[in-house]
């Protein structure tokens, strides 16, 4: 069942386990993503999809297993370190500075390195030309959909070599899904390896090189997103079919 | 933009000296009279209080947290001036001298104790944060009343180096550090944890380290301005330091204004004057301090001033343009 790499991998997780007190969330989880891949992480509500996120970034501690990224290992790390590392992080549910301006929510983005700020600014507003026409306005009074282009924007300010996205969907019409996800797709065209925390599964595959479904802890399916579409069991359980 | 910053400040430093000027020449004019001592007391009084409510208010307004426990970082201040205002007495220091490394000595507890107590309470947040605070408050109160170096119930015959003068500049120091500090981009950085703390490590921040840094910072200032309230009074017991006192701290900053530094002075002010001139009604002070705290929270929830701050250049900027369109007219 194991899918080879395109190339060496960038961000490899070897039978990492994380609890909760005395539960097990998530158990031997392994993963491995190549440069420049675009890789979903699918699977039900409470299966341990943001968990594992978190454990990556750093906001929870692996209770066993490695992960290294790009010759580092993670398991040590504390969250605002990552970044320092060229790993971006966009957690779930839009989190922006609600009372800052646009531009000063990407401004944030640099906090770890300030050289080439003004350049990076210019290109995240030449990709979401709405953050644009908003800069000086609140993060607060955007809409749903603009939020989530800034958080991605603040991740972009960063220059990153790989970016996590935990449910870029989440809480947002349909007609937005489509454009977060073309912005997604074309972030990953530009060169950056993206780790998709999706939900909606249909269109997490849809963009995806690869993907794993993680239930109740474990990966359960792992494969290319075609072969995905096509397996029975993702089709019945995640895409009503 | 650099002359414009610096014609603010000097604009600033000439306010603040007139201010002192119209106070201290009231003052040596004998204009009030008998009571000038009296007068002259509430208002150094108003300068210290100023300085602890403005403190506090780093940590509730810019930092988004609850401490319950402000006058216990006050009282660390306080003794700890006061025993070594008491050591260093008679070794040859000038009174202002003694009186600045006192201050020094008590901001500088107070501040280590907002680094020993804000490393484990700072992982909590809100109502927990709240309780530990005024938890801390109790114990150092309890230890100050059995320690022997602290006079037990009472230290007395602490040297009254508070002057109004002195008690003035040092707030006017205080305050514009505090103003600096909250513009810099370490302000900013604790906007933005008070506003998203996982956005905020997302992005690189070091939640922890500058949360504990703020606390200590305000603790160092609550810690000067116990220092100016020991040397101002000579004796204090413990129990000033009690939890109504952290209460009446907290909600100065709240009527002011929580995240407004000039709400912090305007109230601190107010509020130490007004019980003074209402002594005859002493009795109801604490009602109507409740009422005009529920007043305050359903009309102005966010405080008298809410975020906005008085600026002199502002304010001539708006005088000078009027006049100007007044020529025109």
């Amino acid at each position: 069942m194991a899918v080879e790499t395109k190339t060496a991998p960038v961000l490899r997780c070897q039978h990492l386990g994380i609890q909760f007190g005395g539960l097990k969330a998530v158990d031997d989880f392994n993963l491995e993503i190549g440069e420049s891949e675009l890789v979903g992480l699918i699977g039900p509500n409470g299966a341990g999809k943001t968990t594992t996120l978190r454990t990556i970034t750093g906001l929870e501690k692996a209770a066993s297993g490695s992960i290294v990224f790009d010759g580092h290992d993670l398991t040590k790390i504390t969250p605002s370190k990552i970044i320092t590392l060229k790993l971006a992080y966009v957690p779930e549910g839009r989190h922006i500075f609600p009372q800052m301006t646009v531009a000063e929510n990407l401004e944030m983005g640099t906090y770890a390195d300030k050289a080439g700020m003004a350049g990076t600014m210019e290109d995240v507003y030449a990709r979401f030309p709405r953050l644009s026409e908003r800069r000086r306005q609140l993060a607060g009074t955007l809409s749903g959909g603009e939020q989530q282009m800034l958080a991605v924007g603040r991740a972009l300010m960063a220059k990153p070599k790989m970016i996590l996205m935990d449910e870029p969907s989440m809480g947002l019409s349909p007609l937005l899904v489509q454009e977060i996800f073309d912005i997604i797709q074309e972030v990953n065209r530009a060169g950056i390896t993206v780790l998709l925390v999706e939900q909606n599964a249909k269109m997490a595959l849809s963009i995806s090189n690869r993907a794993y479904v993680l239930e109740t802890g474990t990966i359960s399916i792992e494969g290319s997103a075609a072969e995905l579409m096509d397996d029975p069991r993702v089709k019945k359980a995640y895409l009503g079919q | 933009m650099g002359k414009k910053i610096r014609i603010s400040y000097l604009l600033n430093a000439v306010g603040v000296t007139l201010i002192f000027a119209v106070l201290s020449g009231l003052f040596s004019a004998g204009v009030f009279g008998t009571s000038t001592t009296y007068i002259q007391g509430i208002c150094t009084t108003a300068c210290y209080t100023i300085i602890m409510v403005a403190s506090l208010n780093l940590v509730v307004g810019f930092m988004g947290e609850f401490s319950l426990g402000h006058a216990g970082f006050v009282s660390v201040g306080a003794y700890a001036s006061a025993i070594v205002s008491g050591l260093l007495t008679g070794k040859g220091l000038p009174d202002l001298g003694l009186f600045l490394v006192a201050l020094l000595a008590g901001g500088l507890a107070a501040g280590v104790m907002g680094v020993l107590v804000g490393i484990p309470a700072l992982r909590l947040r809100g109502d927990y944060l709240a309780i530990v605070t005024m938890a801390f408050a109790e114990i150092i109160r309890v230890c100050f009343c059995n320690f022997a170096i602290t006079g037990g119930k009472t230290m007395s015959g602490i040297l009254k180096l508070s002057t109004f003068p002195r008690a003035f500049w040092v707030m006017v120091v205080c305050v514009s550090i505090m103003f600096l500090f909250v513009r810099s981009k370490f302000g900013r950085t604790i906007r933005a944890i008070r506003e998203d703390y996982i956005a905020a490590s997302a992005s690189g921040i070091n939640v922890t380290f500058y949360k504990v840094m703020t606390f200590a910072i305000s603790a160092f200032f609550a810690g000067i301005g116990g220092s100016i309230y020991a040397h101002y009074m000579t004796a204090m017991i413990p129990t000033n330091f009690n939890f109504a006192y952290s209460a009446e701290l907290l909600s100065e900053v709240i009527i002011g204004g929580t995240g407004s530094l000039t709400g912090s002075v305007i109230g601190a002010a107010f509020l130490s004057v007004l019980p003074e001139a209402m002594r005859d009604f002493a009795t109801y002070r604490m009602l109507a301090y409740s009422v005009v705290l529920v007043l305050v929270m359903l009309f102005r929830p966010g405080g008298i001033f809410g975020h906005w701050e008085f600026s002199l250049t502002h304010l001539l900027d708006k005088i000078t343009r009027r006049e100007s369109v007044k020529e025109g007219a």
